[in-house]
C-alpha cells in the first residue's frame, strides 16, 4: 500500500509533461549535453527518425512539433505560400526567431514535397546549422530496399558522428535499439490499455505523456512511462456512454491539446490514434542483438512498422488496413483529421472514405491547424457525430 | 504591342505525331492488343518500355491537355466529390476524374494500365497517385524507388546507382511477364541510341535561346517540344521531330529571327504554366516585348541542356543517371537556386518570374525563399499565383496589373550588367 500512495498519479505525471511541453526551448536536452562530453543535440522534423542511430552516436534525438497555437508566424510566412502546412512554417519560424538554437543539426524526411523543400530553404536561411535528409525507401517490395536504408543509415551515422565528435560502436546501436524498444514497447502497453480501458486513461493524458518523450532524454522517458502505466493500470474508473473512436491523420502537424480536450469531451474515447506516430513506429521490439543491427532497424522500418500515409507499402492496402485497425478496437466510428494543407493525409482520405462506407463504418472528416485556438464549431460538429450514432 | 504569331513547321509536326501517339492510345483501349504502362514525367524511363514495345502513358500529359482544352474543371470537381480536397494536386484529380469518367477525352480514349510503373523521382505526390490507381484498377503498381538528391555533392552515391539498377533489373523482369517476351537487349540499346540523340538535339535547341533575338520563347514554345520529348523520344519519330525542330529553329536563329518583333525583356522562368490560361498569360508578356529565354520546367523530365546524354553503350546505367540526376524533381531546391542562376547568367536574362502554382507544391513550396534569394542578389524577381490544372485559381486581371507593375518597374532599371533594358 504504502508504494503505491508514493507513486505518482497520473495527474501529476501529466502536469509535468504539460510543463516541458510548454515551456519553450530545450532545457533537457541542454541538461544532458551538458553531463558529458562528446554529445550534441538534433531537431528531427516529422514523422519518423531513427532515434537509435543518432543516440548511439551520441546525439539526442529531440522531436520538433511546430509551433502551437501561441506562436506568431512573423517572418517564415514570406518564404511559404499561404497553401502550405502550419508546421513547415512554424518549423522555419523558430529557427529564424533562435528558438532552436541549443540544437546543434536538423534532419528532415522524404515524407511530403514541403518538408523536403524546407530541408533546402532551412539549410540555405542557417548555413552554420548542419541540415541532414533522410530517404526512406519507397519500394516495399524490393529485396534491395534494407540493404538500400541500411547504408542510407550509415551514412547518418557519419553525419551524427561529426555532431558529436564521437562515432558509434555496433554496441552503442545495440544499447541505443535497446532503450528505445523499452520506451516503445511501454506506450505499446499504455495504448493497450487506453484501448481496453479508455475509461482509465484519457487521450488528453496519454498524449503529452507521449509528446515528453520529444524532449527527454529515453531512458528518463522510459521511466516516466513505466511510471504511468503503473498509475494507469492502478486507476480506478467507471465507463461513460461515450462512443469509441479510432482518430487518424494527425502524424505529423500536431492538433493543440485542448482540440484533442475537446474531441473527447464531445462524447468520444480515443482508442486508438496516430499522434506522434513516429514515437512508436513499429509493431513489436526492433531485435537487439543481430549482427548487423543497422540492418535490423532498417528491415524493421520495412516489414514491422505501423501503417502510414507517408509510407506507400504496395504490399497492402492502408484503407483495408484503417477498416481493419477500426474493427479490431471495436471502434463505433473513425475520425480523420487531417492537418489543413497537408497532402498525405489529405491524399489518404478518398479511399479511407471509400472503404469506411462500404464497410459500413461512420466516419468524420475534419480538418485542423496548429495554430487553432476556438475549438466551438469543431466540437460543435463532432457532438453532432456523436449525438448521430449514439441516438440512431 | 506585340503579338505572338510563330505557328512554324515543328508546331504542325508536333499536332501530327501527337495525334498520331493519342490514336494509337485509342487503339490499345480499344483492344489492339498493345500493352500500355502509366509512368510519370519526372526522369522518365521511357527506352525501357520502348524495348518491349509497351506504349506509355502519361497521366500527367493527359491532365495538361485536359486543362489547356478547358476540359479539366468537371473531372476535378467529380474527384473532389470522391472526397479529394481542394488542396490536393489537381491532376491527380483530373486524373482520377478522367479515369471514373469512362477514360474518355476529346483527344483519346485512354487505355487501361497493363502496368503501373510509378517511378518516384522526387514528388512525392506520384506514389499517391498511383497509389490511388493501383486501388481502384485492381493493379499492382511497380515503385520504383529513386533516392532523393540529398548530399553536398548534388550527386548521387555510388549505393543509390546500385539501388535503382537492382530495381530496373526487376522492372525489366515485370515487363517480360506483361509482354511474355525476354528483354531484346539491341532494341533496348536502339531506344536509348535514339534517346542520345533526341536528347543532344534538345540540348543543342536549348542553348539557342543565349543568342539575341532568342529564335523561340524557351517556356511558351518549350511546351510544344515537351510531349513529344516524353511520349515519343527512343523512337524515330521522335527523333525526327526533334531533327525538324533544331533546323528550324536554327534558321530562326542565324537569320536573328526571335517570336516577337522586338525583344526587349529576357527573362528566366520558374515553375509550370497555366494550362487552362496558356494563351492570356503569354499575351502578358508578349504585350511587354519580354520573352523566356529558359525555363525551369521544361527540365522536369530531363535536365540535357547541362551536359546529360543517354549513352547506348551502357543503356541501363545511363537510364538510371537519368532517374537520380538528370532532371528538376529528383534535384533538391537549392540546385533549382543554381540551376536559375546558371541561366541568369549564360543565358543573359534580366529578370526572374516565379509562377508559384498550387497543386504542385514540388515546384512551390518555398518559393518565397527563392524570391528573397534572387531578390537580394539584385536581380528582378515577381512571384505570381495560380494553378496548373484547376482553372478556378487564375484572376486574369490581377495577374495582368502585377505583370505590368513589374515590366514597368524594371523598363528603366540597370540590369545587373549595367545595360538598360
Ligand atoms: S503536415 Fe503534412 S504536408 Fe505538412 S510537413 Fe507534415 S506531412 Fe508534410
Ligand atoms: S505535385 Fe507536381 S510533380 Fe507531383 S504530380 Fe502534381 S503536378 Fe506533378
Amino acid at each position: 500500500m504504502s508504494t503505491q500512495t508514493l507513486s505518482p498519479t497520473i495527474e501529476s505525471l501529466v502536469e509535468r509533461c504539460d510543463r516541458f511541453i510548454e515551456e519553450p526551448g530545450f532545457a533537457p536536452a541542454v541538461a544532458w549535453k551538458n553531463a558529458a562530453p562528446n554529445r550534441a543535440a538534433i531537431g528531427c522534423f516529422p514523422v519518423y527518425t531513427p532515434a537509435e542511430v543518432f543516440y548511439a552516436s551520441g546525439v539526442l534525438p529531440v522531436g520538433l512539433a511546430g509551433g502551437g497555437n501561441r506562436m506568431e508566424i512573423a517572418h517564415a510566412d514570406s518564404r511559404f505560400q499561404s497553401f502550405i502546412c502550419s508546421i513547415i512554417k512554424s518549423t522555419l519560424e523558430q529557427g529564424m526567431t533562435g528558438l532552436l538554437d541549443d540544437l546543434d543539426g536538423v534532419v528532415f524526411h522524404s515524407i511530403c514535397d514541403p518538408a523536403r523543400n524546407l530541408a533546402s530553404v532551412y539549410s540555405r536561411n542557417f548555413p552554420n546549422t548542419p541540415v541532414e535528409y533522410i530517404h526512406f525507401p519507397q519500394n516495399f517490395e524490393a529485396e534491395e530496399a534494407p540493404r538500400y536504408l541500411r547504408d542510407e543509415y550509415e551514412r547518418v551515422a557519419l553525419f551524427a558522428a561529426e555532431l558529436s565528435g564521437r562515432s558509434m560502436t555496433t554496441e552503442d546501436l545495440r544499447a541505443a535499439i535497446r532503450i528505445y524498444n523499452r520506451v516503445r514497447d511501454t506506450i505499446r502497453r499504455l495504448y493497450a490499455l487506453r484501448r481496453d480501458s479508455p475509461h482509465l486513461l484519457r487521450t488528453r493524458e496519454l498524449y503529452p505523456l507521449v509528446r515528453v518523450g520529444h524532449l527527454l532524454p529515453p531512458e528518463e522517458h522510459a521511466e516516466l512511462l513505466a511510471d504511468a502505466l503503473h498509475a494507469a493500470a492502478t486507476r480506478e474508473g467507471r465507463e461513460r456512454d461515450r462512443i469509441r473512436v479510432v482518430l487518424t491523420g494527425s502524424f505529423c502537424e500536431q492538433p493543440p491539446l485542448d482540440l484533442i480536450a475537446a474531441i473527447e469531451d464531445a462524447g468520444c474515447y480515443l482508442v486508438d490514434d496516430d499522434f506522434l506516430i513516429g514515437r512508436r513506429w513499429f509493431t513489436g521490439d526492433v531485435p537487439e542483438n543481430t549482427g548487423d543491427p543497422l540492418l535490423a532497424l532498417a528491415e524493421a522500418y520495412l516489414d514491422a512498422s505501423l501503417p502510414s500515409p507517408v509510407k506507400h507499402d504496395m504490399r497492402v492496402s492502408p484503407a483495408r488496413l484503417l477498416v481493419e485497425r477500426a474493427r479490431s478496437h471495436r471502434a463505433d466510428a473513425v475520425i480523420v483529421l487531417c492537418a489543413k494543407f497537408c497532402e498525405p493525409s489529405l491524399f489518404a482520405y478518398p479511399t479511407y472514405r471509400k472503404t469506411l462506407q462500404e464497410a459500413g463504418i461512420p466516419h468524420l472528416f475534419l480538418e485542423f491547424e496548429e495554430k487553432m485556438w476556438m475549438f466551438d464549431r469543431i466540437k460543435g460538429e463532432i457532438e453532432t457525430f456523436v449525438e448521430s450514432l449514439l441516438f440512431d | 504591342m506585340t503579338e505572338t504569331h510563330y505557328q512554324g513547321k515543328l508546331h504542325h509536326l508536333q499536332k501530327e505525331l501527337m495525334s498520331e501517339y493519342y490514336a494509337a492510345l485509342t487503339a490499345s483501349a480499344n483492344g489492339s492488343g498493345v500493352p500500355a504502362a502509366y509512368l510519370l514525367i519526372g526522369g522518365n524511363p521511357v527506352e525501357l518500355l520502348r524495348a518491349f514495345d509497351i506504349l506509355p502513358v502519361f497521366p500527367e500529359v493527359n491532365a495538361l491537355q485536359l486543362a489547356v482544352r478547358k476540359q479539366s474543371l468537371p473531372f476535378i470537381q467529380s474527384a473532389e466529390f470522391m472526397g479529394y480536397s481542394s488542396d490536393n494536386c489537381a491532376y491527380v484529380k483530373a486524373d482520377i476524374g478522367m479515369y471514373f469518367g469512362g477514360r474518355q477525352t476529346p483527344f483519346a480514349t485512354i487505355p487501361e494500365p497493363s502496368l503501373l510503373l510509378c517511378n518516384y523521382v522526387g514528388c512525392n505526390v506520384y506514389l499517391d497517385w498511383f497509389g490511388h490507381l493501383a486501388e481502384f484498377t485492381g493493379q499492382s503498381a511497380f515503385q520504383l524507388d529513386i533516392p532523393f538528391i540529398r548530399t553536398a555533392s548534388g550527386k548521387p552515391s555510388k549505393e543509390d546507382i546500385a539501388y535503382v539498377l537492382r530495381q530496373l533489373h526487376h522492372l525489366i523482369g515485370r515487363c517480360e511477364e506483361i509482354t511474355g517476351r525476354k528483354l531484346d537487349e539491341e532494341k533496348l540499346r536502339e531506344a536509348v541510341r535514339l534517346s542520345s540523340l533526341t536528347g543532344d538535339l534538345w540540348a543543342k535547341i536549348k542553348h539557342l535561346t543565349k543568342r539575341t533575338p532568342a529564335p523561340y520563347d524557351a517556356y511558351f514554345d518549350s511546351v510544344t517540344m515537351m510531349a513529344p520529348l516524353y511520349c515519343l523520344r527512343g523512337t524515330p519519330q521522335g527523333l525526327e521531330f526533334f531533327e525538324t525542330a533544331y533546323a528550324e529553329l536554327l534558321a530562326k536563329a542565324e537569320a536573328g529571327v526571335g517570336p516577337l518583333e522586338k525583344e526587349r525583356f529576357r527573362y528566366v522562368i520558374e515553375g509550370p504554366p497555366p494550362w487552362p490560361h496558356l494563351r492570356a498569360f503569354r499575351d502578358m508578356f508578349s504585350r511587354w516585348d519580354a520573352v523566356a529565354v529558359a525555363s525551369t520546367y521544361s527540365t522536369v523530365g530531363g535536365l540535357w541542356e547541362f551536359g546529360f546524354t543517354h549513352d547506348p553503350d551502357h543503356p541501363l546505367e545511363s537510364i538510371a543517371r537519368h532517374l537520380l540526376e538528370w532532371n528538376l524533381t529528383n534535384r533538391n531546391f537549392l540546385q533549382r537556386y543554381e540551376q536559375i542562376e546558371r541561366y541568369l547568367e549564360e543565358w543573359n536574362a534580366n529578370a526572374l518570374i516565379i509562377h508559384s502554382v498550387k497543386s504542385c507544391r514540388l515546384f512551390s513550396a518555398g518559393q518565397g525563399d527563392m524570391r528573397e534569394y534572387f531578390t537580394k542578389r539584385g536581380v528582378p524577381t515577381l512571384l505570381v499565383e495560380s494553378d496548373l490544372e484547376d482553372p478556378r485559381y487564375f484572376s486574369e486581371a490581377q495577374m495582368r496589373n502585377r505583370i505590368d507593375a513589374f515590366f514597368e518597374s524594371i523598363a528603366h532599371r540597370p540590369t545587373r550588367e549595367g545595360v538598360t533594358a
